[in-house]
């Protein structure tokens, strides 16, 4: 399965990501960064395809992709 | 309350079966940026410095920066920068250009600078065929000094100097730069490109390659308009600001490629 990673520290909580992500998985966390603003989070089903990095303002997500995404089908 | 913390190092590091497939580009500085939540600069920062890398340009490339919010865009680039007087970016980086001719220069301007007090130099600069890449963020607003009205305000726009609306008799109408670029003899590449959504930002990034490619080829004066969402002004949520883009923006600043000389 592919993930992303947030740098929490760089979110300013705008959910760009959230409506971004095509199988909406990132969600408002509840939990907030030292600047005060809401991060988010990601759970399971990430595809890899980095929508949500593309529409970061801050460059907050990395997205890794699984190598061997054919043999599971749908990650 | 919980408080977030930065990812382990573990965390960002690929796993035996990954790859990494989205990282911030080398040439975009490593430090949180001023700009508000869900402003659009921070995605055309990042898209410039992903074609300054992809270019293999960076270390000879020079950023003449401007005023209003982007003042401060020389902070997140890690190439040479130069901040230019209110709206005379497109003239400064002329002398830059000229002076160091092996140089990559680009400016990076909004409405207020580039189209209202710098539209002679910027004009001109253009019509002259400079070899430099103008990138214009069209947010019809001044945004840095609080929302008053830009030459791009649409019509019916209310901001802090039009708290009735841009009427077209006594305000005029919004300012179609790309349009106004294409007609000069200079400019070899005109496009304009919106950041509401991932398919439109993916096309922004290929309008920035073209529009350094013609410096590069020494063909003339690259420009690209990006229509850019500020919230802050607009009174609304970064969502609701990519939905104005789309719905009131774009069918009055049409996208496209208006002038494009690289395939001649």
């Amino acid at each position: 399965m592919s993930r992303i990673v947030f740098l929490e520290e760089r979110c300013k909580g705008c959910r760009l990501c959230v409506d971004a992500c095509p199988v909406g998985i990132i969600s408002p966390s509840g939990r907030f960064n030292h600047q005060g603003y809401e991060v988010m989070t990601a759970g399971d089903g990430c595809t890899g395809c980095a929508s949500c990095a593309t529409m970061c303002p801050d460059t907050a997500i990395r997205v890794f992709r699984t190598v061997r995404a054919a043999e599971g089908g749908k990650a | 309350m919980n408080s977030s913390s930065m990812p382990t190092p573990d965390a960002l590091r690929p796993r035996d079966d990954e790859r990494l497939v989205f990282d911030a580009p080398a040439s975009q500085a490593d430090r949180p940026t001023h700009y508000c939540p869900g402003c659009h600069h921070g995605i055309a920062h990042r898209l410039v410095a992903e074609v300054l890398d992809e270019l293999n340009v960076a270390d000879r490339t020079i950023l003449v920066a401007s005023v209003g919010c982007s003042a401060f865009s020389y902070d997140y680039f890690t190439v040479d920068a130069l901040e230019a007087q209110h709206g005379r970016a497109c003239a400064v980086a002329t002398g830059v250009r000229r002076a160091n001719p092996g140089s990559v220069v680009f400016t990076y301007q909004g409405d207020g600078d580039m189209a209202a007090i710098g539209l002679a130099e910027s004009v001109h600069a253009a019509n002259r065929g400079e070899l430099i890449t103008a990138i214009f963020i069209n947010n019809t607003v001044y945004g840095m000094t609080g929302g008053q009205m830009a030459p791009t305000t649409l019509i019916g726009q209310k901001t802090t100097t039009t708290p009735e609306g841009r009427h077209l008799l006594g305000e005029g109408g919004p300012l179609r730069m790309t349009e106004l670029m294409a007609g000069l003899d200079g400019v070899a590449y005109a496009e304009r490109c919106a950041l509401d959504s991932v398919k439109h930002v993916r096309a922004a990034k290929k309008a920035l390659r073209n529009a350094f490619e013609v410096q590069l080829r020494g063909l003339g004066f690259g420009f690209v308009e990006l229509l850019s969402g500020c919230p802050t002004n607009w009174h609304m949520t970064p969502q609701a600001a990519n939905r104005r883009i789309s719905e009131e923006m774009i069918p009055v600043f049409p996208l496209g490629v208006t002038k494009n000389l690289l395939d001649k």
